[in-house]
């Protein structure tokens, strides 16, 4: 979905950086990146440090940074919906009507992304991209040092003490779907989509899994 | 030998008696360098309890949480995490410049963020699970 972004703006000083949030590692992610015949910067961060330094809590999310290196726009979700949770799960379909709506979401959303390249549009003022930033809480802090231990745990053969820290990771940080996520992924491939993935979205009530963008 | 999880990587150390670290081995898990008058990085430098300083060795666990940072390790003592506190995160992300980073592509070459300057950049994330 990227490179289509990329192809129609890159004469324009612009870099794609789209950051493999794999715990697992880069073999888990090649076929995706191969299969997008990316020419932007694919990166695999096995740590989620990206989503630690920015306090990024789920997947797809973006950030706008532009030619000086400042933030215009805090992380937010990028060109998702939760059209997804009115799916038929024993169909795995999506009526028309919601298709659609997905479908012009992504499609404003990247429309925008292109706006800001070409004309500087949507980009915050420092006071309201402040504001719209996310709170690190002291909680959310060791959560992270928790999820990088359990993941090195992990991937140095003790399983069962890293499973306790992303536990605990996810205990401290109940927001953060990527830690949720990443830990039933490392337990089992699949199993962040599975059964208790939807309870959890479900218990979500009428709060979004993918927070629209302000645009 | 412990291995210490700081801000950037991994670094072998010979811990003892939880995370007592050797004057070099703390300089290079944390930047900071024991002097007598406490823990100092360039012209800071912060006392630590007279119980965490002993024989040119000192508490590098009670030290890093001193400063207010997070630190968990393993029940083995083995590996340790020496993570970033909340207030410097905040700190860094209300200043608006973007965090910077270095990671590797699928080939093992590693990408800085802050390479990019003078372009517009769009970093975003995803995932295969």
């Amino acid at each position: 979905m990227w490179q289509q972004l990329f192809d129609s703006l890159k004469s324009e000083n612009f870099m794609i950086v789209a950051v493999a949030e794999e715990s697992r590692g880069a073999e888990h992610a090649r076929q995706w990146i191969e299969q997008a015949k990316a020419e932007y910067w694919c990166l695999i961060d096995q740590q989620h440090r990206v989503a630690d330094l920015y306090g990024m809590v789920n997947v797809p999310q973006a950030v706008w940074i532009d030619a000086a290196g400042h933030i215009v726009r805090p992380p937010e979700t990028a060109g998702s919906t939760d059209h997804f949770r009115l799916m038929d799960r024993t169909t795995r379909t999506l009526a028309t009507e919601h298709q659609e709506a997905r479908q012009a979401a992504r499609t404003e959303y990247l429309d925008a992304v292109r706006d800001w390249v070409l004309t500087g549009h949507h980009a915050l003022p420092a006071d309201r991209a402040q504001h719209a930033l996310p709170r690190i809480t002291p909680d959310i802090a060791l959560a992270q040092a928790h999820f990088r231990l359990g993941v090195w745990l992990r991937s140095h053969g003790n399983a069962a003490e890293g499973d306790v820290h992303l536990a605990e990771a996810s205990r401290l940080h109940p927001d953060s779907w990527n830690i949720w996520r990443q830990a039933a992924d490392l337990d089992e491939v699949g199993k962040a989509s599975g059964e208790a993935f939807w309870q959890r979205v479900q218990s979500l009530g009428d709060r979004p899994y993918y927070p629209p963008p302000k645009l | 030998m412990s291995t210490i999880l700081n801000e950037t990587g991994e670094v072998a150390v010979a811990a003892s008696d939880g995370l007592w670290l050797s004057a070099d081995d703390a300089a290079r898990a944390t930047g900071w360098i024991l002097k007598p008058e406490g823990m100092c990085q360039a012209d800071l430098c912060v006392p630590l309890p007279k119980d965490a300083v002993r024989d040119d060795r000192a508490d590098i666990a009670a030290f890093w949480r001193l400063l207010g940072n997070p630190v968990v390790h393993d029940t083995a003592g083995e590996t340790w995490v020496l993570g970033t506190g909340a207030d410097q995160r905040n700190a860094a992300l209300a200043g608006l410049m973007a965090p910077d980073f270095t990671l590797p592509d699928l080939a093992g070459v590693p990408h800085t963020l802050s390479a990019l300057r003078g372009n517009k950049v769009f970093l975003c994330t995803w995932a295969s699970w």
